[in-house]
């Protein structure tokens, strides 16, 4: 048995404890919101946070989770109303949506390292994000907007 | 909000009367309880089509975005695409086929509803009107809800002919509105192909032949079948496949598998031998696509003249969502839940596998992680529906990144020969282009070629909008091993770097700015006029660019649309930096600006991708890029400053999707061109 926080919840998993973390939440735990994208570490689309930092869930085996806290889409806020979620919206950010679960686990753990990040910051760490849309524009306006609520007109 | 639908077409059929629903036509259903739903025929990939369909009936309906749902239709003649013949979403076609249908639509529902108030007032309709949801009777208190009137409206004869509201009136169209599917996408909850569970469902991985025109002879399976969860291994039409409990383990089996492989009779599809075959078909015969005066006589008569030589290279389309495709085959029918851009072809897909008539086969489709024409094929809905017809339990077809890569329907390559002469005047007298490459349309839709010319292959070339008194543009079809498709932008991706870097070149012959060349042999398109002008104001293009920095235009004309792109380089140690993207972008009627918006941004990553990274090569019959480290999109760091200038404009909509593509790679070029003297004719651009 291993035991995961999964989301604020403990949880323990009896499976192979080699199974990356992304296959653990999408094929035995249903949580679909973290994406299938390479399986290689290369483009960020299911990145969800390991204590709070950004990992490859498809490069995270759970062996590394146990005993550890992990956070993903459906964590980040219970009814989609977290400032990150809320300026996500009002920016437009998401075309096909694919990358987002991603870019916004990425941008939370940003955010909590970097309360106010520069543009240099928000590019080191979004870049680990590939996004084929080309919304990488409006996700650094909302990383802006969410770090700088009082400056936004709306 | 967003949801597939589950049954087939048997039920799409018009018919204004059941339940005391309203539903005079295909695409909108209005329940006595108080849902309006809206039927969507188009794929929603990111461009944002569910919100712009939407817009277009609520329009007309007189109804708030917030109080529809939408719903992606099932397969139904209602839904063709007339631009494309067939119910599909691609080449930037939707608005453009929706822009009528889909307000009558609207228009028919709100007529009935208007006369369903008159009918039970006694009054006539000239004294309703609808609004938000509801018919109110001219001075005087009373309404009544589109729920109350659902049942008396479905009991009205049809209008003879749909009323449009004038412009003028509009309250959504032209109005910048939120995406509808943007709620779900910010929870993870949108669902994607991958994201389907049936019960009872398999997963499999299918290892195909690496080599492209090459067989797989034999394969052992001991070791991927050790691996917990693998269920079986088997030979598929397309290669071999993994069974599995789960994706994981599916994916850990193939990993697994060994192989033998029988390389292709025919010499080997690699980068090289195709250059030097493209190249031969540089020279020699070539049909014409286009003739107008006498090009020969005309450059031979020049004041000066020039020739070059572009090149073009294959690319892949990279959806962020890897192929998949879920099928779940019984005797009795056939569903198919699958992002895919094209509804009807995969029907008949499944139709041709199964055996069963059209109506037990239905085709749900869900979100798409990105499309880009990859999700026109059908390679992945074969994988699925065959597996799940002979395993008897539905089955999730998961295809790996590497798969997706090496196996992909490629931007074909292409290479341009292009002659062109001016006048003493500096204007331009002659103009030859010819493009040699593979046929697009030779493999998805050989009737389309007329005389030897592929006009997917000729796009942008054949209809360069500049007015010139001889040229000609011509075809050498040269095909190759190597699968080609729809990509992006088509044509015009090609044509308009290797059209928009030689006008450049002509424009540097002549001794004439770049622009000022471009509008001479524009004088009698006003659009085009405006849109270059309106590029040069918010440029300042009449000021030079700051110090250390390069400044390039490019033009296209493409999807019944136009754009004029103005990039902002510098060069630091043989790096080059994109800093500033200016689009201005005549696209019609704009529906939703904020749409279009996007819509270009997206186009000048994915253009940026091509022009600067993007190449796919072959060696000794296989494709060399196998992950997203050998072939990487634009990242975060990479994306230049965007400004988006939309003209107003009240022509008829054209098209956004793949539109601010095709003038990347021309206006980056450009723009190194006037910073470094370098000449860029080889995709992905290198400074040497």
């Amino acid at each position: 048995m291993i035991s995961v926080t999964l989301n604020g919840e403990p949880l323990e998993l009896d499976l192979d404890p080699d199974t990356p973390l992304l296959w653990v939440l999408r094929d035995h735990l249903g949580l679909t919101g973290t994406k299938y994208g390479c399986g290689e570490g290369q483009c960020g689309a299911c990145i969800v946070q390991l204590d709070g930092e950004p990992v490859n869930a498809c490069q995270t085996p759970l062996s590394a989770a146990a005993n550890h806290s992990v956070k993903t889409i459906e964590g980040l806020s219970p009814d989609g109303r977290h400032p990150l979620q809320l300026a996500w919206i009002v920016e437009e950010v998401a075309q096909c949506g694919y990358c987002q679960s991603g870019q916004l686990m990425t941008a939370d753990a940003l955010l909590a390292k970097y309360p106010r990040p520069t543009d240099a910051q928000i590019d080191a760490a979004m870049s680990e994000v590939l996004c084929r849309c080309g919304s990488y524009n409006r996700i650094r306006r909302a990383i802006h907007r969410t770090a700088n609520p009082e400056s936004q007109n709306g | 909000m967003f949801q597939a639908r589950a049954e087939p077409e048997s039920d799409t059929q018009d018919s204004s009367q059941h339940n005391g629903i309203l539903s005079p036509n295909a695409w909108i259903r209005i329940h006595t309880d108080g849902r309006i739903l809206l039927v969507i025929a188009r794929s929603e990939m990111g461009q944002g089509i569910a919100t712009g369909l939407a817009m277009l009936m609520a329009e007309e309906l007189e109804v708030g975005l917030d109080q529809i749902q939408v719903e992606q239709a099932p397969v139904g003649s209602a839904y063709t695409n007339h631009l494309l013949g067939e119910q599909a979403t691609g080449e930037s076609t939707s608005i453009r086929d929706a822009w009528q249908i889909m307000r009558e639509a609207g228009a028919v529902a709100r007529q009935l509803l208007i006369a369903a108030a008159a009918t039970i007032w006694s009054v006539p309709d000239s004294r309703c009107s609808a609004r938000r949801g509801r018919v109110h009777l001219a001075e005087d208190p009373r309404n009544l809800s589109y729920a109350e009137l659902a049942e008396t409206a479905s009991r009205l004869p049809l209008p003879p002919a749909p009323k449009l509201k004038p412009s003028d009136a509009w309250t959504l169209i032209g109005t910048p509105q939120p995406r509808i599917d943007s709620p779900d996408k910010v929870l993870g909850a949108a669902s994607f192909g991958l994201d389907i569970k049936l019960p009872e469902m398999l997963y499999a991985s299918i290892a195909r032949c690496e080599v492209i025109g090459g067989r797989i002879t034999g394969w052992r399976s001991e070791a991927a079948l050790e691996i917990p969860g693998v269920l079986d291994v088997f030979a598929v039409r397309y290669g071999i496949a993994v069974i599995a409990k789960t994706s994981w383990a599916a994916l850990r089996g193939r990993d697994k598998l060994e192989l033998s492989l029988r390389p292709s009779a025919n010499p080997a599809a690699d980068s090289n031998r195709i250059r030097d075959r493209l190249q031969g078909a540089l020279k020699g015969r070539a049909a014409v696509a286009r003739k107008d005066g006498d090009v020969s006589t005309a450059l031979n008569g020049s004041h000066a003249q020039i020739e070059a030589v572009y090149e073009v290279p294959f690319q892949a389309h990279a959806c962020m969502e890897p192929m998949n495709c879920t099928a779940d085959v019984t005797t009795e029918r056939c569903d198919i839940y699958v992002p895919t851009q094209a509804q009807g072809r995969t029907q008949a897909t499944a139709e041709r596998i199964t055996g069963l008539p059209k109506d037990r086969i239905a085709v749900h489709t869900t979100f798409l992680g990105g499309g880009f024409e990859r999700r026109r094929e059908q390679d992945f809905v074969v994988d699925a529906v065959e597996l799940s017809q002979l395993l008897k339990r539905p089955v999730q077809v998961v295809w790996t990144r590497a798969d997706d890569l090496q196996h992909d329907f490629f931007r074909p390559m292409s290479l341009h020969r292009l002659r062109g002469g001016i006048d003493a005047e500096g204007r331009l007298t002659a103009w030859f282009h010819r493009v040699a490459g593979p046929s697009v349309l030779a493999r998805i839709a050989p009737d389309e070629i007329r005389d030897g010319i592929d006009p997917c292959m000729m796009a942008g070339a054949a209809d360069l909008p500049y007015r010139v008194p001889h040229q000609r543009i011509e075809y050498r079809r040269a095909d190759t091993q190597v699968p080609i498709g729809l990509w992006p932008g088509g044509g015009y991706d090609h044509n308009s770097f290797a059209a928009e870097c030689f006008i450049d070149e002509l424009a540097h012959l002549a001794d004439r700015d770049p622009l000022q060349l471009r509008r001479n042999h524009l004088a009698d398109r006003p659009r085009h006029l405006a849109l270059l002008n309106e590029a040069a104001r918010e440029a300042d293009w009449d000021k030079p660019p700051a110090s250390g920095r390069g400044r390039g235009l490019a033009l296209a004309e493409a999807f019944g649309s136009l754009i004029v792109a103005i990039a902002e380089v510098s060069v630091e140690n043989a790096d080059i930096h994109v800093h500033r993207i200016l689009c201005a972008v005549d696209c019609g009627q704009a529906i939703n600006p904020q749409s279009v918006r996007a819509q270009i941004e997206s186009g000048v990553a994915f253009g940026l991708t091509a022009a600067l990274k993007g190449k796919i090569t072959l060696t000794k019959g296989r494709v060399d890029q196998r992950c997203l480290s050998d072939y990487t999109p634009l990242k975060a760091h990479e994306m230049p400053e965007v400004s988006v200038h939309l003209v107003a404009s009240d022509a008829e909509p054209g098209g956004v999707g793949g539109l601010a593509i095709p003038v990347m790679a021309p206006a980056v070029a450009n723009a190194l061109f006037a910073l470094t003297k370098q000449r860029i004719r080889t995709l992905p651009i290198r400074l040497s």
